[in-house]
């Protein structure tokens, strides 16, 4: 017996829908509903996976056996105020101007 | 000088540094081909005439101090300068566009130069413009770009391959001779397979990604288009090594004699006596195309005639390449695409004012169809009580595709032939409803990815008039041996008729009555909608 949880048969519509809003797509219900096929056929591909037994094998997260990647605490060059701004959609000065995010109200910020 | 469209990098430089052209006149000849064939071809989403004469220009000032100064410092030139190069368009040029093929970056301008675009500006090359791509490069035909799809200059109603499909495009049209692409699963190796030229994916960690859009980070790597090896072994040689600033680049040594791979094909060829050549017999199977297939293993057959000794091969898990790809992929590319936010850069949408909504608007009108459907994947793949049944599984899975490589090298070989793509370019339009039969397309070349192995595509000939792709694979760092066996078998098949075959369909990318891609997808979309169907 393979020792994981087997993956779920099928993907539900409201599976999809929690998937987009974790994944803050905004979907329209004709996405919503092409996808929900697509990634059940997807899905049905990952299934070869449990042929295999992998229990006692060590998983790989990258190929190239670097570690500990060092470098001296030296000032650089970087990119000025300005230029680190410059591509945002709404700034103020040299600051981005962020969506207010805690509670509604006035201004919520 | 005949047609500069026609020449090699090594040649022109050579040209160059004797004084018989200037970088101008190259970058001129080359931007007249472009700017006239883009409508047709649409391999480019823009060029920069003025940028790259500017560029030229400098490059001419280099040679000629150069030249003034005696043969010494004109030998410490790159080979590359005062040539022009194409970019995909997720490499960042400083003050210029990085769209990766999408319209939630459209209007984004890079506030710094990519470490690739730093060195090539170190070598003198000329940036001719930024090629087209699928979107975030997710995708194997281009027409997942937002800007439209791109022809193949072999057939313009097919694909040109993907993601990097404007820098294959380009360099097969002979709109520069060579560009920079990058390949997560083929993205690099199928377009060329697909276009007839060389591609080449390096070893995971062998160019430096700074500065590049991010896709999935632990397969990405950045690599070369060219029309020959040598040419593709230059461009490899300006953008490798080690640097500071992508604590995923090795400090692994750059083989200078990627400059200087041999200019004679005997000499090229008698690189192949004794070599040990595996030939795993998975990528041999049903859904290859009989003419793709035939091709392969004449090369191989060539190989061998020449000196080489081929045997079979298991690579036992590579039926499980796919399923492990695309979750692993996804995954990564769910959590790299968050960034989009719509408050540092790109595409944001403030119109409701609620802090949810308008997140959720800027990354569903901001990214297509393909995007969208990966991050999905991704995102579940991720989730609570899915990762360990998908992402920690396929992770798993990985390392068993690597040891079987693994074991290829430990049993003495010196290369993996295969297939680089199972089918020649296929009809745009033939894949989009359907994205398994999409993701198919990488089934012989994303195995290369998961294991961080080098590996090139070269043309082996063509079947239907449509080129095919031979793989030549290698252990880790191998690219210099994987380079010098490409070239040999270039030099075995110098003499082939097929060698002389330029693209079918390039002259009617002068036509100004060529549909673009782009119109050829809306009428063929109109067909399928009128019930006509076909393939346009």
């Amino acid at each position: 017996m393979v020792g994981y949880h087997p993956p779920m048969a099928a993907l539900s519509r409201s599976d999809v829908e929690h998937v987009a809003h974790l994944a803050r797509l905004g979907l329209t219900e004709e996405e919503l509903a092409r996808l929900e096929g697509q990634l059940n056929h997807i899905l049905d591909q990952y299934t070869i996976l449990q042929k295999l037994d992998t229990e006692h094998i060590p998983p790989t997260a990258q190929t190239i056996e670097l570690a500990n990647i060092l470098r001296d605490d030296a000032v650089q060059p970087c990119l000025s105020s300005a230029e680190a701004v410059a591509n945002a959609p709404e700034r103020d000065r040299d600051y981005f101007v962020v969506p207010a995010i805690l509670g509604g109200g006035e201004g919520g910020a | 000088m005949g047609d500069p469209t026609r020449l090699h990098s090594h040649e022109m430089a050579a040209l160059l540094r004797a004084g018989e052209t200037t970088s101008r006149q190259l970058t001129e000849a080359h931007l007249a081909v472009a700017e006239r064939q883009n409508r047709a071809l649409h391999a480019w989403l823009v060029i920069d005439r003025q940028g790259a004469l500017e560029q030229a220009d400098a490059a001419d000032k280099r040679l000629a101090k150069a030249r003034s100064e005696g043969s010494d410092a004109v030998a410490a030139l790159h080979p590359l300068c005062g040539v022009p190069v194409g970019l995909k368009d997720l490499v960042g040029v400083k003050g210029g566009q990085a769209t990766a093929g999408s319209k939630i970056l459209e209007g984004y301008v890079s506030p710094f130069d990519s470490t690739v675009a730093a060195r090539l500006r170190e070598a003198g090359a000329v940036f001719l413009g930024k090629l087209n791509m699928d979107e975030f490069a997710m995708g194997s035909s281009t027409e997942h770009s937002a800007f439209g799809p791109t022809g193949n200059p072999w057939d313009l109603a097919r694909v040109p391959g993907g993601s990097s499909g404007g820098s294959a495009a380009s360099v097969a049209a002979f709109h520069v001779p060579v560009s920079i692409g990058t390949d997560t699963g083929g993205s690099i190796r199928q377009p060329a397979s697909l276009c007839g030229i060389v591609g080449m994916k390096p070893t995971y960690g062998r160019v430096s990604r700074y500065g590049i859009v991010a896709f999935a980070s632990s397969l990405d790597q950045i690599g070369p288009f060219a029309r020959d090896v040598r040419d593709a072994a230059i461009l490899l040689h300006a953008v490798s090594g080690h640097d500071r600033r992508d604590a995923t680049s090795a400090p692994v040594p750059v083989p200078p004699e990627l400059l200087t791979l041999p200019a004679s094909d005997d000499e090229a060829a008698s690189y192949l006596k004794g070599r040990r050549i595996a030939l795993p017999k998975e990528y041999f199977v049903a859904g290859m195309e009989p003419g793709v297939e035939a091709r392969v293993r004449e090369a191989v057959a060539a190989m061998e005639s020449a000196g080489a000794a081929v045997e079979e091969v298991s690579l036992p898990h590579t039926e499980y390449g796919l399923a492990t790809y695309y979750i692993i992929a996804p995954a990564e590319c769910s959590s790299n695409l968050a960034r989009y936010d719509g408050v540092k850069y790109g595409l944001a949408d403030r119109s409701s004012g609620d802090f949810i909504a308008d997140y959720l608007r800027t990354r569903g009108s901001g990214f297509g169809p393909e995007v969208k459907r990966r991050i999905m994947l991704g995102t579940y793949a991720l989730s609570a009580g899915y990762y360990d049944a998908y992402y920690l599984k396929a992770q798993k899975v990985r390392t068993l595709i690597k040891q079987d490589f693994d074991a290829v090298w430990a049993a003495g070989f010196d290369a993996i032939c295969a297939p680089t793509s199972p089918t020649v370019a296929f009809p745009m339009g033939a894949r989009m409803a359907d994205p398994v039969a999409m993701y198919l397309s990488d089934a012989c070349t994303l195995p290369v990815n998961m294991a961080g192995l080098p590996g090139v595509s070269i043309p082996a000939g063509l079947s239907d008039g449509l080129p095919v792709g031979l793989q030549v694979i290698g252990a880790p760092w191998s690219e210099l041996d994987m380079l010098r066996l490409a070239r040999a078998y270039e030099g075995i098949s110098a003499r082939a008729p097929w060698r002389d075959v330029e693209p079918a369909e390039l002259h009617l990318t002068d036509d100004p009555t060529t549909p673009s891609p782009a119109e050829r997808k809306a009428r063929q979309a109109n067909a399928a909608a009128t019930g006509s169907g076909g393939q346009a």
